[in-house]
């Protein structure tokens, strides 16, 4: 699946919900499927500054796909389920399809007060670290 | 908690002045509970504003013509008012600033720099505001000063008896915080002050979290410097008030260079204008400084003691809601406390808490308030806080419990 197409099938799971507390309390279900991360990669350098929660995010590369791996403290449900939202969309990927991805989901699935509050957590953090990732490798198999 | 009087105020009619409590957040109608951070402003608050821009906004002090005259005259009026409502001496010892942290600086930075030195000893408390720590920090790095910290007990209250042993010939300055902003405690603020006088220290008083729910009164405090934020008591942003002794004023040096601050230019030397001009360089906030008097204007006509009686209802009616609630902790019982309620709840981190309850229309804070070292006290990283205001009602709390019950039900 395309990370366009996977966006869509996103969409359309919370096209599901009126509410905007189901669409978060779907999001935290996502998080609690999240599988952890290994202790050992809960480093300070792969967490996500600014955040008012712990977030981490890890990634490897297999056959030039971007493998990401996230978590948050385990208190911090909301957090690890945007994580997880993101790992579904851009992990398994070409590090620079990561790269120039249009997140458009976002907006569209309506977690617009979700981003807002988690302004200090730093959703826009975790993209950025993700692209990173992309443009990093991206430039190492050109 | 001690028992208050009842509030005689109609707290339906009051919320009528407050237009922008009238709004549905996320369908739902808005419950403000951020009050410590900033509350709301009344109407009249509002048209003092427009007013000033609609009807003589000029620039003050030296201006000849009518404008000019009429707004220098409303300036100065609203440095008379706060003179009362902090019961000081003179007029010329109120100092507007940009906010209490403002004024934190300003004395650190002309108090500190000339009267401080190596090996002079800072006093402040566990339970301070970064803004309130900081400066302090600086000015011990460049001054080779020493910083000193009360301790807190586990209720959120000063332990006084390690603040006197702290205490000594090589105390020169306290600086401590009139009411915790993450707590809600209200310190003793007159013996802390006395104590530090017996020594020769001078004392700074941080009343951001005190200006609208304690009275104020700086004579029978002693103080010898109290800074507040307008934008705490019904007053707009961007304007705060720093008091000091005229005595100690005329002894600092000026802050920020400028116009307004001078008696005369010339390249050879300049020489300082008089306090309280001294310290105010440029072209102040004229506006907002006008406004903080209708704010005063506000809350007197409601009283101050309604508002308080008010405010600890509420906090006694919300103390006991919460506590009923399974798994969640308060931080934060002191038995003198304004109305403020900081908690935590076990499995629940607080960002999440905040963004549940703001989709029931709730605003919270959430985080560590500015007070990384006191949240460290109680080894926690942040906590969920409710303050509350005078148009606050216990309906709302009913809500905010609903909310809480909804956030446990979501997460556990």
């Amino acid at each position: 699946m395309t990370i366009n197409e996977k966006q869509d099938e996103i969409i359309e799971e919370f096209d599901l919900f009126d509410d905007q507390l189901d669409k978060t309390q779907y999001i935290i279900d996502l998080g609690k499927k999240l599988p952890p991360m290994p202790e050992s990669a809960r480093t300070d350098e792969n967490r996500i500054m600014g955040c008012q929660s712990k977030v981490w995010v890890d990634a490897e590369l297999k056959d030039n796909r971007l493998y990401f791996y996230g978590d948050s403290e385990p208190t911090a449900q909301i957090s690890k389920g945007l994580v997880g939202l993101l790992i579904r969309v851009l992990s398994g990927e070409k590090p620079e399809d990561v790269a120039n991805a249009d997140l458009y989901f976002i907006p569209r699935v309506g977690m617009g007060n979700l981003i807002t509050s988690l302004r200090a957590g730093g959703l826009a953090s975790m993209i950025e670290r993700m692209k990173a990732y992309g443009r990093t490798y991206a430039n190492q198999t050109a | 908690m001690q028992s208050a009087p009842v509030t005689t105020l109609d707290i339906q009619q009051i919320r009528q002045d407050f237009p922008i409590l009238d709004q549905q957040v996320n369908g739902r109608p808005l419950v403000y509970f951020d009050n410590a951070a900033t509350n709301q402003k009344p109407r009249p608050v509002i048209d003092a504003l427009t007013q000033y821009y609609e009807g003589y906004n000029a620039n003050i002090h030296r201006g000849i013509h009518h404008l000019a005259e009429q707004a220098t005259a409303a300036f100065e009026a609203s440095r008379r008012a706060i003179q009362q409502f902090l019961n000081a001496r003179h007029w010329e010892e109120i100092i507007f600033t940009y906010g209490t942290t403002d004024g934190i600086n300003l004395v650190a930075q002309t108090y500190g720099r000339r009267f401080l030195g190596e090996g002079d000893e800072i006093i402040i408390s566990t339970m301070e505001h970064h803004s309130n720590i900081v400066p302090w920090q600086m000015l011990c790095e460049e001054r080779g000063c020493v910083l000193k910290v009360i301790p807190v007990d586990d209720n959120g209250e000063l332990i006084l008896e390690e603040y006197e042993k702290l205490l000594s010939a090589r105390t020169k300055f306290v600086s401590c915080v009139h009411v915790s902003n993450s707590l809600g405690t209200i310190n003793p603020v007159k013996t802390i002050i006395d104590m530090a006088h017996q020594v020769g220290a001078v004392v700074l008083i941080d009343g951001a979290q005190a200006s609208s729910h304690i009275d104020l009164d700086v004579q029978a405090l002693d103080a010898d410097f109290y800074v507040f934020s307008a934008h705490k008591l019904y007053g707009p942003t961007g304007m705060g008030v720093l008091y000091g002794k005229k005595a100690l004023l005329d002894a600092m040096p000026p802050y920020r260079g400028g116009g307004e601050m001078i008696k005369e230019v010339t390249f050879a030397k300049t020489t300082y204008n008089e306090i309280p001009y001294k310290f105010e360089a440029g072209t102040p906030n004229i506006a907002d400084v006008i406004a903080v008097k209708t704010a005063l204007e506000y809350m007197a006509g409601l009283g101050k003691e309604n508002i308080a009686a008010h405010e600890h209802e509420l906090l006694q009616y919300a103390t006991e809601q919460l506590s009923e609630l399974d798994g969640l902790r308060i931080i934060g019982q002191a038995k003198e406390k304004i109305g403020v309620v900081s908690w935590v709840m076990d499995g629940i981190h607080h960002q999440d808490t905040g963004v549940i309850l703001d989709q029931q229309g709730i605003a919270v804070r959430t985080g560590h308030h500015c007070t990384q070292p006191l949240m460290q006290r109680f080894g926690i990283a942040g906590t969920t806080r409710a303050s509350f205001a005078v148009y606050n009602t216990k309906d709302e709390v009913d809500r905010l419990i609903v909310g809480l019950r909804r956030v446990q039900k979501m997460m556990l």
